[in-house]
């Protein structure tokens, strides 16, 4: 469905992607793991359109996209939610939602505002709330929730869950189990390797901009010499 | 949500808009007539700044180049003029067209940069029109070009200034009830949205470019019809309405008055010109006290008048 050959990228003078190759399948849930200045970010903004690919290609559902600008990659039926989360914090969760919501991926069964709130009961709770009053851990659902109200048949999280504490990151991961489930390919960037093992597919390693192992679940390759290796952990 | 729907807000935009209504019979009565002309003057920058407003306040671009589609549209006027006095039908929608024309071409451009670069690109275009209409002999070169008379209005007698200010005052009210709608739906939103943060709303599928490019030739439009506008009441195009420190002044005026607030430009705008004819008044030396006073303002009062005097914050 999203296939990556090759592709490099600048930030500035200085190569940060260094021909990266990944494909990820429909209803597929693949992490990407690495350890800080590798890429991983740089990685998931040129897929969107934020960074520009300077060789190789990206296609999606067999169509050059990486030189479309990024609305047009949104448009096609692929959702970010943003490092940092970004929510528009003087709208109310319900706003948040109801101000980008498209059926750009052109499901058969589109998420609705019941749907997320169902997904995320935490933020069927307060609605009305504007987005700064909520929680990092609250904002981080939001933005899931928003980037799904344009529904996307793949979904970008970068950092998903970044500076949340241990039982919200919990829900966020629960969260993001139940879209697996449902049918949503994922491309996920995050450092809790127990939480992505339990959710993934396939687990990608990045070293200085390139992708240097991966394995499929049930991950029979992955030992603590491995994990050590790329991760430092 | 927004500044001019609160109660206090539109008590005093009310009390503004009776004051103006009643304005010229005012002055008859305290024998002042020729405030007139200068309250007409400031209703036109106040449309000029409000269109500053929009792509400023709203949408974040701080362009420099504001006087160039004022100057166009005066320039139109003055051209269309040279044969005597001819339709306001015509040659107001034509310099609405230019200035917008000249908008898109150059907001196609300069929109793809971003903060300083943007000023720096506005400024550059601006200057070309000044040196452009300056250099040509045809324009009147430096001296400008002086009106026969002003534009001919069906049913209208523009010659007398009180139709001229009230046509004005109903031209700007007008355009700003045009400005709040627009502000408020969703392309107003996506253009605000796009001030906060651009790459947040395209990843959600939104072409910002468009809005912001389109907002770019409204300003503009709304910009030159404040030039025929200034063209009528002076009878005169000069070269000064181009200059850039010009720009400056309608920024002045927004700022004062308050940025992405819908009445705050005008507010702006009748500050600004009638402090500066009060104080030649007394001193010609008086930029030395407008530029304290102005310092004051931007230190004391950071959203500007509008909201100190309509009881409110900015609106974010």
């Amino acid at each position: 469905m999203l296939m990556v050959t090759d592709i490099t990228a600048w930030h500035g003078s200085a190569q940060i992607l260094f021909g990266v190759s990944l494909v990820v399948r429909p209803g597929e849930v693949v992490a990407l793991m690495g350890r800080n200045g590798m890429g991983k970010s740089t990685l998931i903004r040129a897929l969107m359109g934020l960074c520009r690919i300077r060789s190789g290609s990206v296609t999606w559902q067999g169509r050059e996209i990486h030189r479309l600008p990024p609305y047009r990659i949104a448009r096609l039926g692929i959702g970010l939610v943003p490092e940092g989360r970004q929510v528009f914090p003087t709208l109310t969760v319900r706003e948040n939602l109801l101000a980008v919501a498209a059926n750009y991926g052109q499901l058969e069964e589109p998420f609705t505002l019941e749907h997320v709130f169902a997904l995320f009961p935490r933020l069927a709770e307060r609605p009305g709330h504007l987005g700064r009053e909520l929680s990092g851990g609250e904002q981080q659902m939001l933005a899931i929730a928003r980037a799904l109200m344009i529904n996307p048949r793949l979904l970008l999280l970068d950092e998903a869950g970044e500076g949340l504490a241990p039982l919200v990151r919990e829900e966020i991961w629960q969260g993001l189990d139940h879209l697996r489930r449902r049918g949503l390919a994922i491309l996920v960037v995050d450092r809790d390797i127990d939480a992505l093992l339990r959710i993934s597919d396939r687990l990608l390693f990045m070293e200085k901009g390139s992708i240097v192992w991966q394995d499929e679940h049930p991950f029979p390759c992955l030992d603590s010499s491995v994990k050590l290796r790329y991760l430092g952990v | 949500m927004a500044a001019e729907t609160t109660r206090s807000g539109l008590v005093f935009c009310g009390g503004c808009f009776l004051l103006l209504l009643v304005l010229p019979p005012l002055l008859d009565l305290a024998g002042q007539q020729y405030l007139l002309s200068l309250a007409c003057r400031a209703l036109i920058y106040g449309l000029a700044a409000s269109s500053l407003n929009l792509i400023l306040g709203y949408g974040g671009m701080v362009s420099l180049g504001h006087a160039a589609f004022v100057g166009i549209g005066a320039y139109t006027v003055g051209i269309l003029a040279r044969s005597g006095p001819g339709s306001g039908l015509v040659a107001w929608p034509l310099a609405v067209v230019l200035a917008m024309l000249f908008a898109l071409l150059t907001g196609a451009v300069s929109l793809r940069t971003r903060g300083m670069h943007f000023i720096m690109i506005t400024l550059a275009f601006a200057q070309m029109v000044y040196f452009f209409f300056t250099s040509l002999e045809t324009c009147g070169g430096t001296d400008g070009i002086p009106l026969s008379g002003r534009n001919l209005l069906p049913g209208l007698d523009l010659n007398d200034d009180r139709v001229f200010y009230y046509l004005c005052l109903g031209l700007l009210t007008l355009l700003l009830f045009l400005l709040h709608r627009l502000i408020h739906a969703r392309f107003g939103r996506v253009l605000v949205g796009s001030r906060e943060n651009e790459q947040r709303l395209q990843v959600l599928g939104l072409a910002t470019f468009g809005h912001r490019l389109l907002a770019y030739c409204l300003a503009g439009g709304i910009a030159g019809l404040a030039g025929a506008l200034l063209a009528n009441l002076g009878e005169y195009v000069s070269p000064s309405m181009l200059h850039w420190t010009r720009s400056g002044e309608i920024m002045v005026m927004v700022l004062l008055g308050g940025t992405g607030t819908l009445a705050g430009p005008v507010l702006g705008a009748f500050v600004l010109l009638f402090l500066e004819d009060y104080l030649a008044m007394y001193t010609e030396h008086w930029m030395a006290i407008l530029g304290p006073v102005l310092i004051l303002v931007v230190l004391f009062a950071r959203g500007g008048l509008y909201p100190l005097l309509a009881g409110h914050g900015r609106q974010r």
